[in-house]
């Protein structure tokens, strides 16, 4: 009973945090609760033996991906007043669509689900060691998808670079090709200056 | 119910995790849904949605005693990072020009 205990409570904490999320009026908290989720997360990802994707998220999502949030937030200087879970016209299509999904799942939860008994498992993946076996197969059935998500990281660091960058007008900068460049008659002047007549 | 154990030497049932992914994926629905005033929720909301489905699919890869789940959730993991990054920068340079990134004065493109 003590997994199914700790799972309800991990995963408690999980659904509380991101209702967090979702209706807090500060941005900075709502980026708090969800590091919270995802380090939950995380812990729920060690009950599924998958040790390294528990790991890739916390250091992905907590170490990179929220951090990158809370910068965001911060520089942006957001009216907090505004920021309202308020009634919406949208609010009774939405409650709609998730009254539909969460009565699918009620059925889901009183069936005697004869249609998950066949996953039984047949060879204990935990007695191997996870990042090995990600490692095995990542580096060679799926190595092109391994290449293409790392054109698709290079391709969202430009992006992210290409966009944000901006040049400012009336800063003086060191341009040093118009330096090489220059010649003689663009900045000397010479002025024939009769005897006794120089200003 | 299939006999899976982990280091806790006992199982949990895999509807379990099933209900658990798909409550923190309507969350993430409702979140977009209700909150008309600030992008970057919304993109946390993505976030949380893309949550929700990585524990589906880490579920499954666990009890169907197969690793591509698990390949699959690596990749999410990538394109979501990505899309964090270009999504941020999108509204950076939004901010920058319009001073607000409400999302209700977002609408240049209705004319």
């Amino acid at each position: 009973m003590l997994a199914t205990s700790l799972f309800y409570l991990f995963s408690f904490i999980i659904i509380i945090s991101s209702i967090g999320v979702i209706s807090t009026k500060n941005p900075v908290y709502a980026v708090l609760f969800l590091i919270l989720a995802f380090i939950n997360a995380a812990i729920l990802f060690l009950f599924l033996n998958a040790e390294f994707l528990a790991m890739l998220l916390i250091v992905v999502y907590v170490g990179a991906v929220a951090v990158l949030f809370l910068f965001v937030v911060m520089m942006l200087n957001i009216n907090n007043e505004e920021n309202k879970l308020k009634v919406q016209k949208y609010t009774p299509l939405t409650l709609f669509l998730v009254s539909v999904v969460f009565i699918e799942l009620a059925f889901v939860f009183i069936s005697d689900n004869k249609y998950l008994t066949n996953l039984t498992k047949t060879k204990n993946l935990a007695l191997e060691n996870n990042t090995v076996f990600i490692g095995n197969i990542l580096y060679t059935d799926y190595a092109l998808l391994f290449q293409l998500s790392g054109i698709i990281l290079l391709v969202a660091m430009i992006g992210a670079i290409v966009l944000t960058l901006r040049t400012r007008d009336g800063v003086k900068k060191q341009i040093i090709r118009n330096q090489i460049d220059i010649k003689k008659s663009d900045v000397i002047q010479i002025v024939n200056v009769k005897n006794r007549e120089g200003a | 119910m299939s006999a899976v154990f982990n280091f806790f030497g006992e199982s949990i049932l895999i509807n379990h995790f099933l209900i658990l992914s798909s409550v923190i994926f309507l969350l993430g629905i409702i979140g977009i849904f209700l909150n008309r005033k600030n992008v970057i929720t919304i993109l946390m909301s993505i976030e949380l949605m893309l949550l929700g489905v990585n524990i589906n699919f880490v579920s499954f890869s666990y009890y169907s005693n197969d690793i591509t789940g698990q390949i699959f959730t690596f990749f999410i993991l990538t394109v979501a990072a990505a899309e964090a990054a270009i999504g941020l920068a999108i509204l950076v340079v939004y901010f920058r020009n319009k001073g607000s990134i409400d999302v209700k004065k977002i609408n240049l493109l209705k004319g």
